[in-house]
C-alpha cells in the first residue's frame, strides 16, 4: 500500500467515524405530546380530594376536560370515551402546573386553569364561561346567567347547559341557583351542591330560608343600591341599614338602583 | 438480544402501548429524518407524521401481524415514504441547508459560530466535521442517502435495511458502497475547497 492509498483509507475511516457520530439525536420535547394529541391518545385522569369528596379529573393538551365523582374509575373512563370519543388513561398525578392551579382554585385563590370545551356547543360554552365569572362564595339565579350571555329567554337551556358541565366544581356551576332562590339541581346532586357552597363559606339552609320568605334582594338604605344577597357588597350592609326586596321592580319603585357588581336587574 | 416487548403490547392494547413506541423510537426517527432532509423543522414534522401513520396502519393490522413486526425498520420505511412524499411536493432547490439545520451531530442546537469560541480545538473540529458531513449526507442523491444513513448513522444490518427500503440485499449493499464513495469524493472536494479559501495552501496536496 503506498502513501496515497494509506491516506485514502485513513480518510475513509475518518468519514465513517464521523457518520457514526451523527447518530444519537434527541427528539424535540414537543414531539410526544403533539403526536398523542393528534391521535387522541393524550387524555389522562388523576384522583383529586375535594370539599365534595373524592373526584376524578381528566385533562389533555387543551386543558381540563372532565371532572367525575367518586372512585369508580371504570364508569368514569367509559363515560368519557362515550362522550368525547377518546380513550382515557390513568396518571398518578397531574403535571405540576395544573396540580398547583387546581389546588389554588379549590383553596379560593385565583389561578388560571385551561379547559378543553371543544365538545360543547357555542351556547354551552358561553354559559360555562359566564359561570366561571361568579365569585367564590356567591350565587346567581339561572335567569341572571341567561340575561348576562344575551339570551334572556333561554333560562331553561342555561339549566341544561349547566347540567352538562363536563368539569363541575372547577367550572362552578354549583354557584347558579334556581330563579326562586332555592339551591336546586346539580350534576352531582343537590347534596353535593350544598357541600360545594358550604365549602365556600355559604350557608345553604340560610339561602333557602331567605328564598322561601320571598326575599330576592338585599339593599342598603344609605347607598340605595340593591344586590343579590350573596354579593360581596350586600354582605357588608349592617343590620340597621338592611332593606329586603321581593323583586327588582319593587326595589326600583322604591327608588333603589341595581348594584354594578352583581347586576341584579331583570333577574327575578 | 432480547425480543422487543413493544409489538406484543401493541397487539393487545394499541392505544395503551403506542406512547411507548414514540418514547422508544422518537429520537432515532427524528435523527433519521434530520439526516434525510437536513432541516430540524422538517425533521420534526416528518417524525410526527411517521408516528401518526404508523398508529393508523397498526389500527388496520391484525394482532398476529403486529406481534411479528420489526418496529425499527418498519418505522424507518414509513419515515422514508413520508419524506419522499414531502420532497415530491416541493422543488429540491428549496430544501434549506443552513448550518443550524444541517446539525452538528447532536453537539449543539445553536449556530456553530456562537459556540466555537468556547470549545477546545478538537471539539470545534469535530462539531464542524459533523455539520459538514450532515450537509453532505443531506445532499446525496436520495437513492444512496437513505442507504448510507441507515447503514452508517443508524447502524442497521443489511437485512434490516433491505426490509426498510424494500430492496434486494445486493442493491442495498451496492447503494451503501456507492453512497459512501460519493460522500468521500464530496468530502475530499470540501477539504480542498476549504484549504483554498483558508489561503493556507493551494499547492500542497495534503498535510
Ligand atoms: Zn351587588
Amino acid at each position: 500500500m503506498d502513501h496515497r492509498q494509506q491516506r485514502l483509507l485513513a480518510d475513509a475511516r475518518r468519514l465513517v467515524r464521523g457518520l457514526h457520530e451523527l447518530a444519537g439525536e434527541e427528539a424535540p420535547a414537543g414531539i410526544l405530546p403533539a403526536i398523542l394529541g393528534e391521535l387522541g391518545l393524550a387524555d389522562r385522569y388523576f384522583p383529586l380530594d375535594s370539599p365534595i369528596g373524592p373526584l376524578l379529573v381528566a385533562y389533555n393538551e387543551h386543558g381540563v376536560a372532565a371532572v367525575g365523582r367518586g372512585e369508580d374509575t371504570a364508569a368514569f373512563t367509559e363515560g368519557y370515551a362515550r362522550r368525547f370519543g377518546r380513550p382515557l388513561r390513568p396518571t398518578p398525578a397531574p403535571p405540576a402546573a395544573l396540580g398547583h392551579a387546581i389546588a389554588r382554585r379549590l383553596a379560593g385563590e385565583r389561578a388560571e386553569i385551561r379547559f378543553d370545551l371543544r365538545g360543547l356547543s357555542e351556547f354551552e360554552r358561553a354559559t360555562l364561561l359566564k359561570a366561571i365569572e361568579i365569585p367564590r362564595g356567591e350565587v346567581r339565579p339561572y335567569a341572571w346567567l341567561a340575561r348576562e350571555i344575551g339570551r334572556p329567554g333561554a333560562v331553561r337551556a342555561v339549566g341544561s347547559a349547566l347540567g352538562r358541565n363536563p368539569v363541575p366544581l372547577l367550572i362552578p356551576c354549583h354557584r347558579i341557583v334556581r330563579s326562586d332562590g332555592l339551591i336546586g339541581d346539580y350534576v352531582f346532586g343537590n347534596a353535593a351542591k350544598r357541600a360545594a357552597l358550604a365549602a365556600e363559606g355559604l350557608v345553604p339552609d340560610e339561602i333557602e330560608t331567605r328564598a322561601r320568605a320571598g326575599v330576592r334582594f338585599h339593599a342598603s338604605d344609605t347607598t340605595r343600591i340593591y344586590c343579590f344577597p350573596t354579593c360581596r357588597n350586600a354582605r357588608r350592609i349592617t343590620a340597621p341599614h338592611l332593606i329586603t326586596f321581593a323583586s327588582d321592580r319593587a326595589a326600583q319603585a322604591a327608588g333603589y338602583r341595581p348594584c354594578k357588581v352583581c347586576r341584579p336587574a331583570i333577574a327575578s | 438480544m432480547a425480543r422487543d416487548p413493544l409489538p406484543g403490547a401493541l397487539a393487545t392494547d394499541l392505544d395503551g402501548a403506542f406512547e411507548g413506541v414514540v418514547v422508544a423510537h422518537g429520537g432515532r426517527l427524528y435523527g433519521f429524518a434530520l439526516r434525510l432532509c437536513g432541516d430540524r423543522r422538517d425533521a420534526e414534522e416528518i417524525a410526527q407524521d411517521t408516528f401518526i401513520r404508523a398508529y393508523r396502519a397498526l389500527g388496520g393490522y391484525d394482532p398476529a401481524r403486529i406481534r411479528e413486526l420489526a418496529l425499527r425498520p418498519w418505522l424507518y420505511q414509513i419515515a422514508l415514504n413520508v419524506a419522499r412524499n414531502r420532497a415530491r411536493k416541493r422543488r429540491p432547490a428549496t430544501i434549506p441547508l443552513d448550518a443550524n439545520g444541517a446539525g452538528a451531530g447532536g453537539l449543539s442546537e445553536s449556530p456553530l459560530a456562537d459556540d466555537a469560541a468556547q470549545r477546545p480545538e478538537a471539539t470545534i473540529e469535530r462539531a464542524e466535521m459533523g455539520a459538514i458531513l450532515a450537509r453532505l449526507v443531506a445532499d446525496l442523491p436520495q437513492r444512496y442517502r437513505a442507504a448510507v444513513i441507515l447503514r452508517h448513522i443508524e447502524r442497521l444490518t443489511y437485512p434490516e435495511i433491505a426490509a426498510a427500503l424494500d430492496q434486494p440485499l445486493g442493491t442495498v449493499k451496492a447503494n451503501v458502497h456507492r453512497g459512501v464513495r460519493l460522500l468521500r469524493a464530496a468530502w475530499h472536494d470540501q477539504q480542498l475547497h476549504e484549504r483554498e479559501t483558508d489561503g493556507s495552501s493551494t499547492a500542497t496536496p495534503a498535510r
